[in-house]
């Protein structure tokens, strides 16, 4: 076993390791606030009456949601250049990955709004409240609680997925562990310690999240 | 201004192969490995909850691009064993599905209602045959839809495989096609995202019809609903 883990090796590498997780740790939390804000304008105007639009944004939801992010993440790298647009690794695989969990959180949204009760809808036509305050004082004060656990899910699946971007250039944690183990020829305490960095946040935020999705289910 | 569409599909397509035996061997896979550890959760002894516990949350906790890259490149190192590129994907993608396909198996089987079990044991059914008979195949109506997302799930993650040199779909598309062609990226690009759309399609088409069948095997009517989204569950 001595000769396949060196404890030295790991104490080595650790601090390259630790600067990859703050880049996964980033990019997943500037990810998650674009899919929250992006999702959220999607299941607007998915339910929007707006003849094409709508079934254009539904076109989009499912394709996206029906290919993979590697290939979204490829896209926007070698795309967006195409047009002039040249925008860092970190920033590309940021905007992919934001999008493309837009159109999970998206459909999340929809069935939290579809959860609010008709009569609040119908209470709001009796106030004749405008369309505006319906919305933001109705009901998404109503709808976004009940959706929190699953965006919290989400979240968590896209610190998961960051580590695509290693593909495009990205030194998060795996593109730190893969320079690791190309330079010393040893694969195995790079990507344990890789793996041990994910199991870490993921398990104990799956935690969480089970804990808010009780919280929510009583508050209801 | 499109570029060599043709040319360009050909070469992509000769990916297809890979994609889907790592695709269809991952599905094979995962259902296996899902109704293993999803009714091991389920079982009377303690050790074997915690077994199938412990593998769900590792697979689950940690990224599927770590768990490749440590079964092609730790892994032989410490066992001394090289498996073939594709049957480690397809040990991966299967691995990693199965980790999320055993939650799925165990809601379903715990959400079939508790008379059912009842009734089953006041018939005398042996508990083998109360699975069997009674629990499982009313479960297998409620599994098929959110086996579908999994299973689109897997064909998303079959891309994974390309990085580690595996010549699938994505493979063709970006190392062989687009580093000659780079001012032709939207266009590769897009074909390549058509050839996941249209396996996709092909996914759900077979799941519906699967699910009509096993829904008509308990006399029931499936669900309109296409792809469920549940509130909670919905990491995937």
């Amino acid at each position: 076993m001595n000769d396949k883990w060196s404890w030295d090796y790991v104490a080595e590498i650790l601090p390259d390791l630790l600067r990859g997780l703050l880049v996964t740790v980033q990019a997943t939390a500037l990810g998650a606030i674009l899919a929250y804000a992006l999702g959220l304008v999607l299941a607007l105007l998915r339910r929007s009456q707006i003849p094409v639009l709508s079934q254009l944004t539904w076109a989009f939801i499912e394709v996206i949601r029906s290919t993979p992010l590697l290939v979204h993440i490829y896209f926007v790298f070698n795309v967006l250049p195409q047009f002039g647009i040249t925008l860092s690794p970190l920033t590309s695989g940021v905007l992919a990955i934001g999008v493309h969990y837009a159109c999970y959180t998206a459909e999340v949204y929809r069935a939290g709004i579809d959860g609010v009760p008709r009569g609040q809808w119908e209470a709001c036509t009796a106030l004749s409240l405008p369309r505006g305050r319906v919305w933001t004082a109705v009901i998404l004060p109503q709808a976004i609680p009940r959706v929190l656990p699953a965006l919290g899910n989400y979240t968590i699946s896209m610190y998961k997925e960051v580590p695509l971007m290693f593909a495009i250039g990205v030194l998060d944690i795996v593109g730190r562990a893969q320079e690791a183990a190309s330079e010393s020829f040893r694969a195995v305490e790079p990507y344990t310690i890789a793996g041990l960095f994910f199991l870490a946040l993921s398990y104990p935020a799956g935690v969480l999240v089970r804990r808010l999705e009780r919280r929510v289910g009583y508050a209801q | 201004m499109f570029g060599d569409v043709p040319g360009f599909l050909r070469t992509i397509l000769e990916g297809a192969s890979t994609t889907l035996a790592v695709t269809a061997g991952g599905i094979v896979f995962a259902t296996v490995m899902s109704f293993v550890a999803g009714l091991a959760m389920l079982a009377p002894a303690r050790s074997v909850r915690a077994v199938s516990r412990i593998y769900v949350e590792v697979w689950r906790g940690t990224s599927e691009i770590v768990q490749l890259f440590w079964i092609f490149l730790a892994l032989p190192i410490l066992v001394g064993i090289q498996l073939v590129p594709l049957w480690a994907g397809i040990l991966v993608i299967g691995l990693n599905g199965g980790a999320y396909g055993a939650e799925i198996v165990r809601g379903a089987v715990q959400a079939v209602p508790r008379a059912q079990r009842e009734g089953a044991v006041a018939l005398n059914l042996s508990p083998f045959d109360r699975m069997r008979r009674v629990v499982l195949p009313q479960a297998l109506v409620d599994m098929v839809p959110p086996f579908n997302n999994l299973f689109i799930q897997l064909l998303k993650g079959s891309a994974l495989v390309s990085l580690v040199f595996l010549q699938d779909l994505t493979f063709q598309a970006q190392a062989v096609v687009l580093p000659t062609n780079t001012d032709q990226a939207l266009t590769i690009l897009t074909l390549l995202l058509l050839v996941y759309l249209a396996l996709s399609i092909v996914i759900t088409a077979a799941m519906r019809f699967l699910e009509r069948w096993a829904a008509a095997l308990v006399g029931r009517q499936p669900s309109t609903r296409s792809r469920e989204v549940a509130l909670s569950g919905g990491a995937a």
